[in-house]
């Protein structure tokens, strides 16, 4: 069955949101994963630190390159994601519309494909 | 919104629905009549105007339809007053329902829809209507079956729930353990009609394991201290997880010995190790056994490196705790990879003197098999073909046939 990953994408402004009453998100996001894995969907869910604290490595070089986070030009930063596995890419979507998100926020849905999508040689 | 869209908030919703709705009604026909009466006016006004909240519209016109059918009910009996007040009184509670008792409600739900009084087809049925929130379509297509077949296998289990005054309420004590071992069978059963179809031309059916799955997780989550449910969900897990290598490009069934492991889905093994550790708190049960063997399958790097030994401890316990011929034959095959095809054929003839299986592909299938090494391959030939003619699988068949072919 394919799974979704649900993925959060905040800006300065909904990053502010949510750190201003985060209590309250935290309680309300608590109780939207206990929701997902009494539904039997919930595989994994993650949220992400401050990406100031975060550092890039990047490869355009020979060698790959470190260097401190935050990314520069970036309007939308990944936060956090959960990971489901559901009957369609039109629940994933119902999930998605549940997630306790500050204004501003966005919610990019994507789909994971199985490994039997691989294709197979035939030997 | 779209008949997909109306179909996925009912895959999340229609459990927490009839049960709320069973429980102020105290009648679960007509609960189940109630919700799908709500998901039909859902597919009707959906697409011209999207409701703000569609888990709360589905709600508030499921509970309408079944006070309309009370009242039609109570009209009859000339019991409208005493209903109507009946309801108001419910309505108020509603508006507190804390999530544990929802919880309970799902699992009460879990528990009627597999109710010992009910014919096995019609527990496998309500269960995933109910409690999966599938349609009489996707049921019929999952178990090969036409859609009238399920609609009447719904119909009479909710009249034999009705007939036979079925509570709502969660078993409890020894009884409760016994109705849970009938919930986990029923999810095993679609589980296996998924893994291994019994007719048909496709050997897997992953979409109809994956509602077992499903399922077995909702169960683990609202019954977290009981192991054999990590035992069943940690077997569905690891069974799964072999599904991507079970068959070839041209839909072939692949056997054990030959499935390319790399294809083995590491994810879900980790889901199914980690639902074996809960399972074994307590020591393992029948679920958990089948579960530890997949789980020596699932961690061995190929046939040869499989710990045989360990698979045969693990079926003789499991004959122990469920003797089964089924359990007989799996150990003859664990004993032939750990001692020699010798002595797993004695086991085997000892189930075909007994007559244990009768019928059954699987004691010729394993027979042949054991014949072939031994070098006995006349005999094994005949086996092999008598396998064939039993086996309804036609994936299975052709493979069966192929093997003999190669005896000649």
């Amino acid at each position: 069955m394919p799974k979704y990953l649900l993925i959060m994408r905040g800006t300065d402004e909904s990053n502010a949101a949510m750190m201003a009453d985060i209590d309250e998100m935290m309680a309300t996001t608590r109780q939207f994963i206990e929701e997902m894995v009494k539904a039997g969907v919930l595989l994994a869910a993650e949220g992400l630190d401050d990406p100031g604290q975060g550092v890039v490595v990047d490869f355009s070089g020979e060698a790959p390159v470190v260097t401190d986070g935050p990314y520069g030009e970036t309007k939308e930063l990944f936060g956090g994601f959960f990971l489901l596995d559901v009957a369609s890419k039109q629940e994933a979507v119902e999930w998605a519309k549940r997630v306790p998100a500050a204004p501003g926020a966005k919610i990019e849905v994507r789909r994971v494909p199985g490994s039997d999508e691989v294709p197979q040689v035939d030997k | 919104m779209g008949t997909a869209d109306v179909e996925a908030v009912w895959r999340i919703e229609s459990a927490r629905i009839v049960a709320a709705l069973t429980r102020f009604t105290g009648d679960f026909g007509l609960a189940e009549d109630a919700a799908q009466e709500a998901v039909a006016e859902a597919l009707v006004s959906w697409p011209l105007a999207s409701p703000a909240n569609p888990a709360g519209w589905l709600m508030a016109t499921a509970r309408r339809r079944a006070i309309d059918a009370i009242r039609r009910r109570a009209a009859l009996r000339d019991r409208y007053a005493l209903v109507a007040a009946d309801l108001a009184a419910d309505a108020a509670v509603d508006e507190g329902i804390g999530p544990d008792r929802i919880d309970d409600d799902v699992l009460a739900l879990m528990f009627v829809s597999c109710h010992p009084v009910l014919s096995p087809e019609a527990r496998v049925a309500l269960t995933l209507r109910v409690v999966g929130g599938l349609s009489s379509e996707e049921i019929a297509r999952a178990f090969l079956v036409p859609v009238p077949t399920v609609q009447a296998r719904i119909t009479r289990g909710k009249k034999t729930i009705a007939a036979a005054g079925v509570p709502f309420e969660l078993p409890q004590g020894a009884e409760r353990r016994e109705r849970l071992g009938g919930v986990l069978s029923v999810l095993y059963v679609i589980f296996t009609e998924g893994s291994t179809a019994t007719s048909g031309d496709r050997l897997l059916r992953p979409d109809v394991a994956y509602e077992a799955i499903r399922l077995a997780r909702t169960l683990a989550a609202l019954q977290p201290d009981e192991p054999e449910v990590h035992g069943l969900l940690a077997l569905c897990e690891l069974t799964a997880a072999r599904f991507p290598a079970r068959t070839g490009p041209d839909g072939s069934p692949v056997l054990l010995d030959e499935q390319d492991r790399r294809r083995w889905d590491l994810s879900a093994i980790r889901r199914g190790l980690a639902a074996l550790a809960k399972a074994s708190t307590r020591g393992l049960g029948p679920y958990g056994l089948q579960a530890a063997i997949a789980a020596t399958h699932a961690s061995a790097p190929s046939v040869e490196a499989t710990d045989w030994d360990r698979i045969v401890v693990l079926y003789e316990a499991l004959g122990r705790v469920a003797p089964s011929p089924v359990v007989e034959l799996n150990r003859a095959v664990a004993v032939a990879m750990a001692s020699g095809p010798a002595q797993a054929l004695a086991i085997v003839d000892e189930l075909i003197a007994l007559d244990r299986l009768p019928g059954s592909h699987l004691v010729p299938t394993v027979r042949g098999e054991l014949l072939a090494r031994l070098g006995r391959r006349p005999e094994a030939r005949a086996e092999l073909e008598l396998a064939a003619r039993l086996c309804a699988n036609q994936r299975e068949r052709s493979v069966l046939l192929r093997k003999a072919a190669r005896l000649s």
